[in-house]
């Protein structure tokens, strides 16, 4: 057996990107350490040593070496193991790659936010980021169609880079549903990704490390008040 | 004879002048398509129906858009004469870094460009941080990449050129000898490579653009 080396990740149980590690160390059944912050209350010494640009979680440490931020640390495992018997996470073929990557960059800079902002925000503007949350629900839906070759997941049989990107926000997703007394992933509007997300959460490589609900919808309150009186706090736009 | 490869750009973005230049970098033959931002091509809205943007790569027939996916994609499409390390860990960092150019310093600099008076020395001290912190990832060397330059080069390479052009339009220094050395140098060296210069649009039009930009964000 190929010596795999030391593997340790600094996470926090409800994060969605250290979930995205967490998923990709499992489809390679890597087995590592899991070192566990109390976000957002405090940063351990090591978290601020092995991640100082940033200070955030997940920081994947590969006998001792740091490797940052969430999409970068899933590429690095899909490229660090990557033999024969190993499912890929990254498709072959570098035009089917762009799009999974067009699309994870896509979550993280346009739906993720949007999905975050309702968190804090009022009335309008909360009615302005659900709209802008459900076209791009949309958007991934049609997505999932043209991608399509086939198996439950964007990435075909098994999960892939594109499904582990989008799946690590299923569960604060059904957490707004809850909030908001919408249903996000409503099967009548996104029949293909309300398919997927059941999909994703049975998953082996996802069941075990998925946040439970309840603990979630509690903490995502917490994080919200936080963000509320940050908001409050904060010196007016000049 | 129409070229397999495509990319529909406008003369005056960094974001495609990068794309440009790692096609060059390459030595990739392409077809370039300037668009008219204001009057955007059917081929355009087709082939980014999401951001409506260019850069857009268009290799048989197949649109790519996003100019950091577009690099990646130039960088597996073409693989000799890689721009990444072949050590993944390497790789991790050299995407690190991109990212941390792309994400903090580009924003940064833009709140440089369209801010006035007090903001805009706050947005400068919090440029200069940021490309303090991107120094540190030249350690010594003369590219990001070592010796010769490499996909974080040709990320945070619009730096060089536009800084530049800000600092005339502002009558003000961002980066010298005295703040960021390293990086100064690195402005210098990045800009005098071959395969870059050919691809940088006149500096006095840019200058002109980017007067424009600034009349048009004046309140009426």
């Amino acid at each position: 057996m190929e010596k795999q080396g030391e593997v340790k990740l600094i996470g926090m149980w409800s994060s969605p990107f250290v979930l995205r590690v967490k998923v990709a160390l499992n489809i390679k059944g890597v087995p590592y350490e899991s070192l566990e912050e109390q976000l957002p209350f405090s940063k351990s010494q090591l978290l601020l040593d092995s991640n100082p640009v940033h200070k955030k979680v997940p920081v994947l440490l590969h006998d001792g070496k740091p490797v940052c931020e969430s999409l970068i640390i899933v590429e690095y495992i899909d490229e660090v193991w990557a033999s024969a018997g190993l499912p890929a996470i990254l498709p072959r073929d570098p035009y089917e790659r762009a799009v999974a990557r067009f699309w994870a960059s896509y979550i993280d800079e346009k739906l993720f936010p949007a999905m975050r902002g309702t968190m804090a925000a009022e009335d309008e503007q909360r009615k302005a980021l659900l709209e802008q949350v459900m076209s791009g629900l949309g958007l991934l839906e049609d997505a999932f169609g043209k991608c399509w070759k086939g198996g439950k997941f964007f990435g075909g049989e098994t999960i892939g880079f594109l499904d582990i990107a989008l799946g690590s926000i299923l569960a604060l997703m059904k957490v707004f549903d809850g909030a908001m007394g919408v249903k996000l992933l409503d099967e009548t509007k996104f029949p293909k990704l309300a398919a997927w997300s059941e999909a994703f959460c049975e998953a082996e490589p996802v069941k075990e490390v998925m946040p439970e609900h309840e603990r979630l919808a509690e903490f995502a309150m917490v994080i919200r008040e936080r963000m509320r009186a940050a908001k409050a706090a904060a010196p007016p736009p000049s | 004879m129409a070229k397999e490869v495509k990319l529909l750009g406008f003369w005056a973005s960094a974001y495609v002048v990068r794309v440009q230049i790692a096609l060059n970098f390459k030595g990739i033959e392409y077809d370039y398509v300037e668009e008219d931002l204001k009057k955007k091509s059917e081929l355009l809205l087709q082939s980014n129906p999401v951001y409506r943007q260019v850069p857009v790569l268009v290799h048989a027939g197949k649109p790519i858009p996003e100019s950091m996916v577009i690099l990646e994609y130039i960088e597996e499409a073409w693989p000799e004469k890689p721009l990444l390390p072949q050590d993944p860990y390497q790789r991790a960092m050299a995407r690190f870094w991109a990212r941390f150019a792309e994400e903090k310093c580009l924003p940064s600099g833009v709140k440089y460009f369209t801010t006035k008076g007090e903001d805009q020395l706050k947005a400068k001290e919090e440029l200069v941080e940021n490309l303090k912190i991107l120094e540190g990832a030249l350690q010594g060397k003369k590219f990001f990449a070592g010796e010769t330059a490499g996909m974080v080069d040709i990320v945070a390479g619009w730096l060089p050129f536009w800084i530049r052009r800000m600092e005339g339009l502002f009558g003000d220094k961002v980066v010298e000898e005295d703040n960021l050395p390293h990086l100064n140098a690195w402005f210098q060296d990045y800009l005098s490579l071959p395969f870059v210069r050919e691809k940088l649009p006149p500096p006095e039009k840019v200058c002109a653009d980017l007067r424009g930009l600034l009349a048009s964000l004046e309140p009426n």
